[in-house]
């Protein structure tokens, strides 16, 4: 094959940014600067303040926090590590919306207002970006783990059809938006009657198990409180894994929980002794 | 209970964990409307549901108190469907004031009431908890906030019973579309038939997505391969959860279409529009009744 | 700026076995000593489950045998070793193949949920330098799925946890480990914890190059701070350059790519659309091994048939939408999100990244202790397992295997030697003196400036390919660095500094470039993980040394050699003959 600049010379098939500009998106104009307002200080006191920072083709709002503390504020707090949308660290709220600071792209803001970054609303803030998510260990460590039917993993039988469900829910990345969104935990506070939709993934995750022999439905119902949920379903918008949170984990476990404690039908088969064992 | 449960007494409480509100700091307090830093027109799904719901409402209030103009040929306002007073002509006869619409009509309220898909924007655009993501609700709504654990918000865990009644609904919608062939000359389609239809398919679609179907197809099983039955249903249930993807557009759907064919067979039937229809074996008609 | 600690203060802790590090080595380590008795205390720099085993993507080596039933230990074990060109500790590299299988049936019955076979097994699939189809995968997160489990079950295990806590230095009782000295990260405070055993789970040096895939996490301090306690670091030349990093955009360059690209087909294309592959390893082509792959893409690009961001191009397309989206929907997504590419469509632009350290802290196999008692190593920060290449799949089970092995082998040297946890004020005072001395000068230079030239001098002179000229000139450039370092100064207070916690990581990462870079000048030849373009051949003495790196007593750093252990007969006759080429993905 013969070429001169091989070096400019497209694949035949390639399709990088140059050429495809995916929708919602658009070009940022060379030497752009954008105008961030972050907040500043603890859960008490603070300020937001406002940076300069110049855009950059493909850059993520974390680059600029990046570009933030390289220049300007060495001991801006924020929390990252891996960059790559995989770890849920750096948990922010960009303009207001729970997000990834990782996967926020530059060319997705309107750059011509200054860009607000705040810490998760939800939980008490330790410092700049930076919020106390402790909370959120504390309710996993109520959940019953995983308690399967035998130990001989050689002889178990588990197709993918059964398990694909439950793989969804463990995508989760631990981001902690969900619980963050959620207005039960962000607006009413009530971290003690409910579990958040992170813990609801992961019940389902349980419940849902082919072969986990635990009846979870009553934790699901009282301790973990799948009743505060109203469904609005701004646990599935943030969520940067794309897990169905609401259609389903917490439907389904609204259902399993109606099964048991709101049918009447399933109240008098229970009465009756003629439920079969769940598990 | 089995015995591999971890005894949550041997854990601390969870109160002990500290809590958002004591993020005190002024720069971090929110005093625009709905107490949010979105920037974005987040109040336009809200506003546009509240829209068209009240909407909806006072034409179905209005139409339904017509008791009148309701039934032509071989159609049927599919909000005084069934027809009860084909079936119990005595009874309206007593009671000439009642529509019978009011006797059916709380099958679809309460299914549509109690649908997963209605309950978000209900909680979202009339009881604002919350408006929008991220954004707060009134300092009262959060006081008395208690999600569905109450009365009378935990009737919402009984959507199933008015899946079922919903049921019934649905075959009558059929009936009537096939009713709605058979015109006083003969057999045809008309626009009418084509009203109708629309709105027979879109409440089958709208029924038939629905989350406690789901959940009774199959999704209350953990194991979708124990058995042959258990194979089948699950293979529904996965036809079913992409119909169900879109339970929401067929919400609106449905009462879009079941608002205009309650409005074309309500202007037919007093005579301000003209069905036309085509008649099998005798070409187009244009004014059948 | 006046020094913020006028007096030591500090909170003390004390534990059976103190885990540094809570990524997969760090985490099962801890379930281990805990199962065993041991009140255990692990500590890690972020948040719990977010550990840069959370990155690892294409899967988990282990011969279960599920999709080929030929696969055996044996067969891991030999291309295992061919992977590492024969400088692996062979019992290491044993233990590894014959223990893996059962640690991951563990995972399951601890709660990972792996893709299955049509027949109701675990899933395993193709990758790089392994015979037969043997890695154990969830999609493209195999990694998220065996932190998670582990996370989970560490949960459970009475384990004492401390987030968001930086380790900084090793304290010793006489000749043996004692405790650690750190720092919230929250507050800045001080903590000391007490501790018979330590065990260290600190993953790679990562950070200390440009173009990398490793996490902020990654600065060596493992490696340090075990070099600075006496033991060795062996092995540092070695680093793996993963051939499949991201280019585009800046932000993201180094990202990776998972291998299962092409475990699941994926082919390489230069720009003149050759499947230069074919030139390189006409039998394994794609699959061949991370280290080959990536020197012939360095090649392509130096000899100008790069894309136009400066890599090559990948392509899985014509897998098709559905299978892609169903085996690799992370990657699908990383690259339609990051660098507007879709993937079921065309081909992606990838370089090599930095991405393992196969070197690190020169243990015992059996046990994982390191030549300091009481001082155990596991995971990336522990030498050995991998030679002078790792095959991928081979880290996650490697966390496994040696994670389980370094909490028995703490159990056992705890009993055996009911070591005192006794330390000494004016140490722990020292240690508190250098992590804040930074706070005492405001005219020395910003820790992030140094901190992005120390990355641009490793990229550009201990890279992928090296040469002697260029090793001496790193190695005069690092002492520069050294200088700048102890002179860094930090704005702000002590509470959640990141300036003032990457001040102290330089240090760490200082020490680590150097002994990469020493033994990369020692090593005269060219061998998996390391290249040296005036030594481009194997050579003979070389095959049978690994290099070490200790402190001498004047803090200067030794660089010399150790003999191979020597291998059993009857393991050399395993190794004999080719490694196989995988069948490709069902």
């Amino acid at each position: 094959m013969a070429c001169s600049h091989p070096t400019n010379a497209p694949h035949p098939k390639a399709n990088s940014a140059s050429t495809t500009i995916k929708g919602g998106t658009k070009a940022v104009a060379e030497g752009t600067v954008a105008t961030f307002s972050v907040y500043r200080g603890t859960a008490e006191s603070g300020e937001m303040k406002t940076y300069q920072v110049p855009v950059a083709e493909g850059m993520v709002v974390l680059d600029a926090v990046h570009h933030m503390q390289a220049n300007d504020a060495p001991d801006l707090a924020a929390r990252w590590n891996c960059k790559a949308a995989k770890c849920g660290s750096c948990s922010a709220e960009i303009n207001g919306k729970p997000s990834l600071m990782c996967k926020t792209r530059m060319d997705a803001l309107p750059l011509d207002e200054p860009i607000t970054i705040t810490p998760m609303k939800a939980f008490p803030v330790l410092k700049d970006l930076v919020t106390d998510v402790s909370w959120n260990y504390r309710v996993n460590e109520r959940i019953t783990p995983f308690t399967p039917k035998s130990d001989d993993t050689d002889n178990w039988t588990l197709y993918q059809e059964d398990v694909e469900r439950v793989q969804e829910f463990r995508k989760c990345i631990e981001c902690f938006l969900c619980q963050d969104v959620c207005h039960v935990i962000r607006n009413h506070d009530k971290k003690n009657d409910f579990y958040g939709p992170r813990f609801m993934v992961r019940l389902a995750s349980l419940d849902m198990h082919p072969l986990d022999t635990v009846d979870r439905l009553q934790a699901i119902k009282e301790e973990a409180g799948v009743g505060f949920c109203n469904i609005t379903k701004c646990c599935t918008e943030v969520c940067p894994e794309h897990i169905h949170i609401t259609d389903n984990a917490i439907i389904p476990l609204k259902e399993r929980v109606a099964d048991r404690y709101f049918d009447p039908i399933g109240k008098l088969k229970g009465a009756l002794g003629l439920n079969k064992s769940r598990k | 209970m089995s015995s591999s449960q971890t005894s949550a007494s041997s854990l601390p409480p969870l109160s002990e964990v500290k809590t958002a509100s004591l993020n005190t700091s002024p720069a971090l307090q929110v005093s625009t409307l709905g107490s949010t830093e979105r920037p974005d027109a987040w109040w336009i799904e809200p506003v546009l549901s509240v829209a068209a719901l009240l909407g909806f409402s006072v034409y179905v209030t209005w139409a339904v108190s017509q008791n009148a103009n309701y039934h032509i040929g071989p159609f049927l306002s599919p909000l005084y469907s069934p027809n009860l007073q084909e079936y119990f002509p005595k009874l309206f006869q007593a009671l000439p004031w009642l529509s019978p619409a009011y006797l059916v009509l709380w099958v679809p309220l309460l299914f549509r009431g109690t649908c997963y898909y209605a309950r978000r924007v209900a909680y979202r655009s009339f009881l604002m908890t919350p408006s929008a993501c991220a954004v707060g609700p009134s300092e009262t709504a959060s006081a008395l906030y208690e999600g569905e654990t109450k009365f009378p918000f935990a009737v919402m865990n009984l959507h199933r019973y008015f899946f079922y009644l919903a049921l019934v609904l649905v075959f009558f919608h059929w009936k009537h579309l096939v009713d709605a062939f058979f015109y006083p000359q003969g057999v045809g389609v008309g626009i009418g038939t084509l009203v109708v239809g629309i709105d027979t398919v879109f409440l089958t679609l709208y029924v038939f997505s629905c989350h406690s179907w789901r959940h009774l197809l199959a999704g209350k099983l953990d194991c979708f391969t124990c058995s042959a039955v258990d194979k089948m249903r699950h293979g529904a249930y996965k036809r079913q959860s992409k119909l169900n993807e879109s339970h929401g557009h067929y919400f609106w759907f449905s009462l879009a279409a079941v608002w205009f064919a309650d409005v074309y067979i309500r202007q037919v039937a007093s005579g301000n529009w003209h069905d036309t229809v085509y008649l099998f074996g005798q070409g187009l008609t244009t004014n059948p009744f | 700026m006046t020094n913020p600690t006028s007096n030591v203060a500090y909170e003390t802790h004390e534990h059976d076995v103190l885990v540094i590090g809570a990524g997969g080595a760090g985490l099962r380590a801890a379930i281990e000593a805990s199962a065993l008795g041991l009140k255990v205390g692990l500590v890690c720099k972020s948040l719990l489950g977010k550990a840069h085993t959370v990155m690892a993507e294409g899967g988990c080596a282990a011969s279960m045998g599920y999709v080929d039933s030929a696969d055996g230990w044996k067969t891991h074990f030999k291309d295992t070793m061919h992977g590492g060109k024969f400088l692996n500790n062979f019992r290491m590299a044993q233990l590894h193949a014959q223990e893996a299988p059962e640690r991951i049936r563990e995972l399951e019955r601890w709660g990972a949920v792996f893709d299955r076979t049509p027949d109701g097994k675990i899933s395993q699939r193709p990758f790089g330098g392994h015979t037969y189809r043997r890695l154990c995968h969830v999609g493209d997160h195999t990694g998220l799925e065996i932190i998670r489990t582990l996370q989970d079950k560490g949960v459970h295990s009475g384990l004492d946890v401390y987030m968001e806590a930086t380790i900084t230095d090793l304290l010793k009782d006489g000749d043996r480990v004692s405790g650690a000295f750190g720092y919230w990260r929250e507050s800045g405070r001080f903590v000391v914890f007490k501790a018979k055993a330590v065990i260290l789970a600190t993953g790679g040096i990562g950070r200390a190059y440009k173009i990398t895939s490793n996490s902020w996490e990654y600065s060596g301090d493992g490696d340090a701070m075990a070099y600075r306690a006496g033991a060795e670091l062996m092995d540092m030349e070695f680093i793996q350059f993963h051939p499949t990093g991201m280019v585009w955009p800046n932000g993201v360059r180094g990202l990776l790519v998972t291998e299962a690209v092409r475990g699941e087909g994926g082919r390489l294309y230069n720009a003149l659309g050759e499947r230069f592959m074919e030139k390189v390893d006409p039998k394994r082509m794609e699959l061949s091994t991370r280290d080959i792959v990536s020197k012939a893409i360095n090649k392509e690009v130096k000899e100008g048939r790069g894309s136009p961001h400066g890599g090559v191009f990948l392509d899985i397309s014509h897998r098709g939408a559905e299978y892609i989206l169903k085996k690799l929907p992370g990657m699908y997504r990383q690259l339609l999100e990051f660098a507007d590419v879709d993937i079921t469509k065309g081909p992606m632009e990838i370089g090599p990244t930095t991405h393992y350290t196969m070197g690190g802290v020169r243990v015992e196999a059996e046990s994982t202790m390191t030549k300091v008692p009481g001082l155990f190593a596991a995971g990336e920060v522990a030498a050995g397992m991998h030679g002078a290449n790792r095959l991928g799949g081979n880290s996650l089970s490697d966390l496994l295997v040696f994670g389980r092995r370094a909490g028995l082998g703490a159990y056992e040297y705890i009993k055996a030697n009911n070591p005192s946890t006794n330390l000494s004020e004016e140490v722990i005072a020292a240690a508190a003196k250098r992590v804040t001395k930074c706070f005492d000068s405001d005219s020395g230079e910003n820790p992030y400036t140094i901190h992005k030239e120390l990355q641009d001098m490793m990229q550009a002179k201990v890279g992928i390919v090296r040469t002697e000229a260029e090793l001496h000139e790193a190695i005069e450039a690092l002492k520069g660095f050294r200088a700048r370092v102890a002179n860094v100064s930090v704005t702000g207070s002590r509470q959640f500094n990141p300036g003032w916690h990457l001040a102290i990581e330089l240090e760490n990462m200082l020490t680590c470039a150097e002994a990469v870079a020493r033994c990369a000048l020692q090593r005269t030849e060219s061998r998996g993980g390391h290249t040296r373009e005036d030594h481009p051949e194997y050579h003979p003495h070389w095959s049978t040394v690994n290099s070490v790196a200790s402190q001498d007593q004047d803090g200067s750093m030794n660089v010399g050699e150790i003999p191979l252990l020597p291998m059993p007969e009857e393991l050399k006759a395993l190794c004999e003959g080719e490694v196989g080429i995988p069948k490709p993905a069902a």
